[in-house]
């Protein structure tokens, strides 16, 4: 537990800061001011303009909203839709349920940057894309996880002295089962969301992601790139929040999983 | 031999499977393609000029003929034409790939070359301050998505520094210096994470199979430290490495897009881009299925390697 503490406390303040954005008194992150382009940090905008004069400081803070809100909620619908298929797949283990499992398997075919592309040129960009896309992605991992956790405790005495005592499907389902498969599901969902933001931040940086002008980190390294010979500093605050913010998730991945089962020591991070 | 054959057909199947999926993708999506694409300057389209798209894409045959028209094209290697410019989808894949194909192999050499011994020596020295460095390393290398690699290293090694090209494509034939130095830049960009992950993969490995009997007999049989580290240890740590590097092929893939925008070096990710910007649904498929295919091809050739490595696979 004290090894969760420190990564769980710097993701803890990322997410805080990016849900309090609007409360901080930071200056509008999209409002645009090219009197005082890649103007340097003074008292009003502590870490200076960028190449539309909008506040660094302020769209680094709404740019951690905007990636956390894509990673968190498209971690959430296939960690929710891929736990389900996982569950009723390793409880009935009937012909439907492991024709899903196998189907979800095909999308582990694609690329994933190459997926996301192919449904962008479908549906346009846009951060609800980005959450469609990236849950797919996710989906699959998530019901591979919960369906061999089910497997493995199913024939267990607890689950079959619930059984004895009468209680439902649904209940053994929910209140037996998966509160003991729930470590490597909270373990497959950080990595989730790690490889979220990569994702997300990436398909951004092509130009793909989030559209302009939503303060997103991948934009402002995309932006900053054609300003690096003057303003280089503007290129690297994006970079470190982004590193930042993976790292500290991936930290809490390894704390997690050490945790959820402490035999296992070999750790495989996010996927870039 | 059966081994093989199996493989091959799996993949075959998944290969269709793929095809079928992409297919099915673009024509259930909600909306006509062909007014998507007209549509895309913002203006309604002319409703002649759809009927013309339409008619031109065989959008008003019935589904399963175009289903059969797009597998029967794919079987005779036409993956149809571009419609920005009319240019066949083939074509520019055939002119682009092998650039794309020689960076990504640039990039697992560099990242094996880096870590099979890192990983092996931190294993045989674990604890040490080499081993706790290391790993220390590889978990930040593995925090920082590729494309800020190759962003950070033009910043630094280009305009800072003036070291490199900022990036750029010469032929090899034309100037086989400046084609290397050229090639450097995007593949060690694409080789830092890998490495990184394969650096771990190794160590555990290593670590496994250090402990096992038959390398305390080959010990015991007073062979060379550097014959029993490598004949013994290594060469029975490579499949599960082999196995993260095919499981990765995946992720190689989509960073090499980010990576050859970042450094102009023009493989498949320039037309891919600008078709999705476009939305060239011919490009865009033809390059998705060219590359998902690779990534079955490039697992399929890891499984026989694996095969190789470790004989009990192929017999079982």
């Amino acid at each position: 537990m004290k090894r969760l503490a420190v990564p769980a406390g710097l993701v803890g303040v990322i997410v805080l800061l990016a849900i309090a954005a609007p409360w901080l008194g930071l200056p509008d992150p999209v409002r645009q001011d090219v009197g005082h382009r890649l103007a340097h940090p003074d008292a009003g905008n502590l870490l200076g303009r960028d190449e539309f004069g909008r506040d660094v400081l302020s769209r680094l803070i709404w740019g951690a909203r905007t990636s956390l809100a894509v990673a968190f909620s498209s971690a959430a619908i296939a960690g929710f839709l891929g736990t389900f298929l996982g569950l009723l797949g390793g409880w009935f283990r009937g012909a439907g349920a492991l024709l899903a499992l196998g189907s979800a398997d095909i999308i582990l075919c694609f690329p994933p940057v190459l997926l996301a592309l192919l449904v962008v040129t479908l549906l346009g960009p846009g951060a609800l894309t980005l959450v469609l896309v990236l849950s797919v992605l996710f989906l699959p991992g998530f019901a591979r996880v919960t369906y061999a956790e089910v497997l493995a405790v199913r024939g267990l005495d607890y689950v079959e002295a619930a059984q004895a005592m009468g209680a439902t499907t649904a209940r053994i389902l929910f209140r037996t089962v998966l509160p003991n498969v729930a470590g490597p599901i909270l373990v497959q969902l950080s990595l989730a969301v790690a490889a979220a933001v990569v994702l997300e931040s990436g398909l951004t940086f092509l130009g793909l992601g989030v559209v302009p002008p939503s303060p997103s980190w991948g934009l402002m390294i995309r932006g900053a790139r054609t300003t690096m010979e003057q303003a280089p500093l503007l290129l690297l605050w994006p970079c470190a929040a982004l590193t930042a913010t993976i790292l500290s998730i991936n930290l809490l991945c390894d704390a997690l999983r050490d945790a959820a089962d402490p035999r296992k020591t070999v750790t495989l991070s996010s996927r870039s | 031999m059966s081994f093989l054959v199996r493989r091959i057909l799996a993949s075959l199947l998944l290969v269709w499977i793929v095809a079928s999926i992409v297919f099915l993708a673009i024509h259930l999506v909600p909306g006509d393609p062909a007014e998507l694409l007209l549509s895309a300057g913002g203006a309604a389209p002319d409703p002649v000029t759809v009927a013309e798209l339409r008619d031109r894409l065989g959008l008003n045959l019935p589904l399963r003929t175009q289903y059969g028209h797009f597998l029967g094209g794919l079987l005779h290697g036409d993956l149809g034409t571009s419609l920005v410019d009319d240019y066949p989808v083939l074509d520019e894949i055939a002119l682009r790939l092998p650039r794309t194909l020689e960076l990504i192999v640039a990039a697992t050499i560099i990242a094996l070359a880096v870590a099979l011994p890192t990983g092996t020596w931190a294993a045989l020295h674990k604890g040490s301050a080499f081993d706790r460095i290391a790993a220390a390393t590889a978990g930040l290398v593995l925090a920082v998505p590729v494309f800020v690699v190759g962003t950070l290293m033009v910043l630094a090694l280009a305009q800072t520094l003036h070291l490199m090209p900022a990036g750029g494509y010469v032929p090899l034939a034309k100037a086989p210096g400046q084609h290397l130095l050229l090639l450097a830049m995007p593949a060690i960009a694409i080789a830092g994470g890998l490495s990184a992950v394969l650096f771990r993969m190794t160590r555990a490995a290593v670590l496994d199979v250090a402990g096992r009997d038959f390398v305390r007999t080959a010990w015991a049989k007073g062979l060379s430290p550097a014959r029993v580290q490598i004949r013994h240890v290594l060469r029975n740590a490579l499949s599960p490495v082999l196995t993260v590097l095919g499981l990765h092929m995946g992720a190689l893939l989509g960073g090499t897009v980010l990576v050859e925008y970042v450094f102009n070096w023009p493989g498949l990710s320039t037309p891919l881009l600008a078709a999705v910007d476009a939305r060239d649904y011919p490009m865009v498929v033809g390059i998705v299925l060219v590359t998902s295919t690779l990534f079955l091809v490039i697992n399929l050739v890891m499984d026989l390697l694996y095969a190789v490595l470790d004989p009990r696979i192929g017999v079982s």
